[in-house]
């Protein structure tokens, strides 16, 4: 009866240097170390986690400290790395605070930026390794299902996701604080550049209905523009696009100022004062800075929006204790479905052993009631299902909120197997039906 | 009766701000819901409030600054409504229902006695000139607010100092259309009331203009808001200019619709009347 234990063992970014992290891959490839984690025969279920942040391994086991000193046994002598080297960056998390550790990782509240959302793909893709080859069982297909909807809850009921920290993100905000919805807007790209191309991207994405891409050779505008949807133009014909603009990219290689106060001062005029946005990602600086002071034009250069990524950061943090808060929900929550595992064993004997004998005694009687028509048969069989059904209704719901209240519920299954003599279920595995009812 | 119904109504407005401030603090949307449906309450209680004025004075309920100020706060509240109908602007409620409130809060301090009405306002004037001129402040008081929520975003989006408010106001350019739009509104309903004030000014003293105060300003008032229209949809003037300008015209029409009133004497000083 006893349940299944829990362990998480790893190092990551903020424990171990990079040396010591990629000793403890194991195998180059995932689907052999998997194999290699499941050989050992302490192990019941098993999960390897391996990214360029982290390495770890989440375990079930029905003897927790057997199987941690299995796989600490294993890691060392794959790594070469001497025990106290091992365990100076190594963590040891075991049942709840395993479960909550899993949960953390996978909200991306773990990661070096947090709120990046790319550990969750990792998790997912080390999760159907480990399923395709078998090495997942009830308890860690339960518990991952679980991290990826905990994941998905704190991207939707946290702002965590949402202040994102790229520099190309951070220019669509602010475009959208200024102009609203970007449908209909113009945009121009000046020169090119990763970043200025990334940004056009994202723009369009927001509904950008025009996109000008000026460049000083008109050839590669052309080039450009065929790559991202834009009409082409020669730096010459920059004044009338920069009137039909709503926001610029700048990002050119020129050494000099390609955008002055004077030539904006100029254009306001013909604008009808419409709001500009200029962003200057180019170093050095392709706009004059002056540019700012003009009514209903805004600059932003790299470092404002660096600015920006910095205070998007900051509000990050805030809501990480949110997610924090969602995390120790769900824990509380998956700690109830696992006293509920040793719980249902239970039932299920009791079950089976009220229906052999109601099968048994009704056989039995059946031999004295030959006469009765096959309808009166049917009403004893039914009579008799329905009295075992009502008499062990009580104690089934009994174990079941024991379960759910959290109160000492395993003295509760021991009187209950004696009171019925049912036999011990101790070394008898979970099946796997049980996953579906639960899930 | 009266008075009791007054103090819920008062009460109400007070609540509905606080709720909308706390949904711009908190965020919550179960916040703003709950302050829409105190600020309906309100509204709802308030014209109920007006009706029954009415039916006890006998005549417009727009005579001295108690009435007026009510009034005014109800028109305010009635703009904010429609408009929250037509395009939902965020947080303008922190910023608009606040000022409908002073308006009440204004109004709870005058005196509440229905005296009769002096022959000089017995008209069928009174409804039509009253009611388009403090239609007309209440538009102007909702361009008001959504010009000060222009300058602060502004301000941030200029300065690079994304604060708190950032993410809270709405973006520049919507605010700007708002803004326009009310003056769109406005313009024409606060020439209409001077229109009819003239007219009525005929009717009753024999002359359509006579240089009182409350005459005067309405006219630099009303000066300023064509300026400001004319800059919007001749030269294009947008963003912060007009804000400011926006915000400069309420303080010379909140000169005119009270402190006119106070300050110079004059035909319209009707508050006087009554204290």
């Amino acid at each position: 009866m006893n349940r299944p234990q829990i362990i998480l063992i790893g190092v990551n970014h903020k424990t171990a240097p990079v040396e010591i992290r990629e000793r403890l891959t194991l195998e180059g490839d995932l689907v052999q170390s998997l194999a290699l984690l499941k050989s050992l025969p302490e192990m019941d279920e098993v999960l390897f986690l391996s990214t360029c942040n982290r390495v770890e391994i989440l375990a079930a086991a029905q003897n927790g400290s057997q199987a941690l000193a299995a796989l600490m046994k294993l890691w060392t002598e794959k790594s070469g790395l001497a025990v106290s080297e091992l365990e100076k960056g190594l963590y040891v998390r075991k049942d709840n605070e395993a479960v909550a550790h899993l949960f953390r990782v996978a909200s991306s509240l773990d990661s070096m930026v947090v709120g990046e959302p790319q550990i969750l793909g990792q998790l997912k893709d080390a999760y159907r390794s480990a399923s395709d080859t078998g090495s997942t069982g009830t308890v860690l297909n339960r518990l991952l299902h679980k991290a990826f909807s905990v994941a998905k809850r704190v991207r939707t009921e946290t702002a965590i996701a949402s202040h994102a920290v790229s520099i190309s993100y951070a220019a669509v905000e602010l475009a959208r604080k200024i102009f609203g919805e970007l449908n209909g807007k113009t945009a121009m790209l000046v020169g090119a550049g990763e970043m200025a191309e990334l940004a056009a991207q994202h723009l369009k994405t927001h509904g950008i209905k025009r996109l000008i891409v000026a460049n000083r050779t008109l050839e590669r505008a052309v080039q450009l523009s065929k790559e991202l949807g834009g009409e082409p133009i020669g730096l010459d014909e920059m004044d009338d696009a920069l009137i039909e603009a709503d926001i610029v990219i700048s990002s050119t290689g020129a050494p000099g100022t390609v955008i002055s106060g004077k030539r904006i001062k100029k254009i306001m005029r013909p604008r009808r004062h419409r709001l500009l946005f200029l962003i200057d990602i180019a170093v050095p600086r392709d706009i004059e800075p002056e540019v700012n002071k003009i009514d209903n034009v805004y600059l932003y250069d790299i470092d404002d929006l660096k600015g920006v990524v910095e205070l998007n950061k900051s509000q990050r943090e805030k809501e990480a204790k949110k997610a924090e808060r969602i995390v120790e929900e769900e824990v509380i929550k998956f700690e109830q479905w696992l006293e509920s595992l040793e719980i249902v064993p239970v039932i299920q004997k009791l079950q089976k052993k009220a229906e052999n004998l109601r099968q048994r005694e009704l056989d039995r009687s059946m031999k004295a009631l030959k006469e009765l028509t096959p309808k009166q048969k049917k009403a004893i069989e039914t009579l008799t299902r329905s009295i075992v059904q009502k008499i062990l209704h009580d104690p089934i719901i009994t174990m079941k909120n024991g379960a759910k209240n959290g109160c000492d519920n395993k003295a509760l299954l021991e009187s209950a197997c004696r009171l019925f003599k049912l036999d011990t279920v101790k070394d008898e595995k979970i099946a796997p039906s049980k996953e579906k009812r639960n899930t | 009766m009266y008075d009791l119904l007054f103090q819920i109504t008062l009460f109400l407005y007070i609540g509905a701000t606080v709720g909308f401030v706390m949904h711009v603090v908190t965020l919550k949307k179960g916040v703003r819901k709950v302050a829409f449906a105190i600020l309906g309450t309100a509204f709802s209680l308030h014209t109920i409030l007006l009706l029954l004025r009415w039916l006890a004075a006998g005549h417009t309920p727009l005579v001295n600054l108690h009435e007026s100020l009510s009034f005014f706060s109800w028109s305010v509240a009635a703009f904010f409504m429609l408009f929250q109908w037509k395009e939902r602007v965020r947080a303008l409620g922190a910023f608009v229902i606040p000022l409908a409130t002073f308006g009440m809060l204004g109004a709870a301090f005058y005196s509440r006695k229905v005296a009769p009405l002096p022959p000089a306002l017995q008209s069928w004037w009174l409804p039509v000139h009253a009611t388009i001129c403090l239609v007309a402040y209440g538009v102007f008081t909702l361009a008001f607010a959504i010009a000060i929520m222009y300058v602060i975003q502004e301000r941030q989006i200029k300065k690079k100092r994304l604060g708190a408010f950032f993410k809270r106001l709405p973006s520049l350019q919507t605010l700007d259309r708002m803004g326009q739009l009310c003056l769109k509104i406005g313009f024409p309903l606060l020439t209409l009331g001077i229109i009819t004030g003239s007219l009525w000014a005929d009717s009753a003293w024999g002359s359509y203009w006579s240089w009182d105060p409350k005459e005067t300003w309405s006219l630099i008032t009303w000066l300023l808001y064509a300026a400001l229209l004319h800059q919007r949809l001749a030269v294009g003037w947008r963003g912060r200019r007009a804000a400011y300008m926006t915000i400069i015209a309420f303080g010379v029409l909140l000169f005119t619709f009270l402190g006119v009133n106070f300050v110079l004497p004059g035909l319209h000083s009707y508050s006087t009347w009554y204290e």
